[in-house]
């Protein structure tokens, strides 16, 4: 029960792109088809869930018995950077199809601020997780990601065909957009 | 390219929230006020002028394959000074930016300086290009915080514009996306006039 309340929490109440305004590059760059914004989910989903697991045994098992909290933010973006690495490395050997259809969407998510972001969320102690919440949280926002951009992507794909002012076009109109995607998220605030 | 051109092309032609859109996350997640977007873009400005000054020192050392880590370890240094420095003197902008001062690390706008200006220039140039960038990135999350808090809250760093509430959707998610949208917009108009 706990876990499905983390995931509803992480998919609508408090989305990740809409409500906390993380991976906006990616939610705006990849969005342009339905299938490129798919296979960006699928991507953000493995590793996002990697790097948590990861990064929340780094941070309790080694940043806090040295006391050496100050280090977050750069083991995190290293652990973060090889990580993708690696994942590209062994999906390439592994299953060249997957490799195929993540492969160009991997590089781009070092610098997606969604998957740092995620990772020190996880840790707070606010929220006071154990690994396997912390995962959960991982997940459900990497879920939250793939709603919020395949159906934004579903309606820039009509959008194209719209008339549009000459000034509006292109990422202005995008940006309301997702503006109003937002404002129809709001609904779900107080949901749990 | 002249040195003045290389500072003021950060602001309107090259903006980099506006016309590169990078850097788009801190510029909508923080710009609730005027204020918070000053504070977050001057901290943007000391992580972007310090690690382009770095960058552009060492850039003969370092082996074109490594390069991208080690401007990321670079850039995350500077990172966590200002965290660690704004948690101890401005605490209460520390709070209300909170998670995104650490994500300074990955905002694409420094990566991008680094490496598309600062790995092939002198550290002059490097400065003069940090500056521009920086404080054009500052100029656009200041307009639009107070874009925001003006139609959010009838107010403007803090001071009273007009008497009543305003809408709170300016404040709240949905209104730093349509904000965002109708400054872009604005910017292409003006860039337009100006060509």
């Amino acid at each position: 029960m706990e876990y499905i309340v983390i995931i509803i929490g992480a998919v609508f109440v408090n989305n990740i792109v809409l409500a906390q305004f993380l991976g906006i590059c990616p939610y705006l760059g990849v969005s342009a088809r339905v299938s490129t914004s798919i296979g960006m989910s699928g991507a953000v989903m493995f590793v996002m869930t990697l790097a948590t697991l990861v990064t929340f045994l780094i941070f309790n098992y080694i940043l806090i018995p040295f006391n050496i909290e100050y280090l977050q933010t750069i083991s995190y973006i290293l652990v973060v950077a090889s990580l993708v690495q690696m994942v590209e490395i062994i999906l390439k050997k592994v299953s060249p199809a997957l490799y195929q259809a993540l492969g160009i969407f991997l590089p781009l998510i070092v610098t997606n601020c969604a998957i740092l972001g995620v990772t020190i969320l996880a840790v707070r102690e606010d929220f006071g997780f154990n690994l396997l919440e912390g995962v959960v949280f991982a997940i459900g926002n990497a879920l939250g990601f793939a709603l919020t951009i395949i159906l934004f992507a579903g309606i820039r794909e009509h959008l194209e065909l719209m008339d549009v002012p000459k000034g509006m076009r292109g990422a202005p109109a995008a940006l309301v957009v997702a503006g109003i995607l937002a404002l129809a998220f709001m609904g779900f605030a107080n949901l749990v | 390219m002249g040195q003045l051109q290389n500072f003021t092309k950060g602001f309107v032609k090259d903006n980099p929230v506006f016309v590169l859109l990078l850097g788009l996350c801190p510029a909508l997640g923080v710009t609730t006020s005027a204020f918070n977007g000053l504070g977050m873009g001057l901290a943007t400005t000391f992580v972007l002028v310090s690690s382009n000054i770095v960058v552009s020192l060492i850039k003969d050392l370092i082996p074109t394959k490594v390069r991208i880590p080690s401007f990321i370890v670079v850039i995350a240094s500077f990172v966590t000074i200002t965290d660690l420095v704004m948690e101890a003197y401005v605490p209460a902008l520390y709070d209300s930016l909170g998670l995104f001062i650490p994500l300074i690390v990955v905002n694409c706008l420094v990566m991008g300086r680094a490496e598309a200006f600062a790995s092939k220039n002198d550290t002059w140039s490097a400065i003069v290009d940090g500056m521009g960038m920086g404080l054009g990135f500052a100029f656009a999350l200041t307009m639009l915080g107070g874009l925001r808090e003006i139609l959010g809250a009838g107010e403007l760093f803090g001071w009273s514009l007009f008497a009543g509430d305003g809408m709170l959707v300016f404040v709240l998610a949905p209104g730093a996306f349509i904000g965002l949208g109708y400054l872009v917009a604005l910017n292409n108009i003006v860039k337009k006039k100006l060509d």
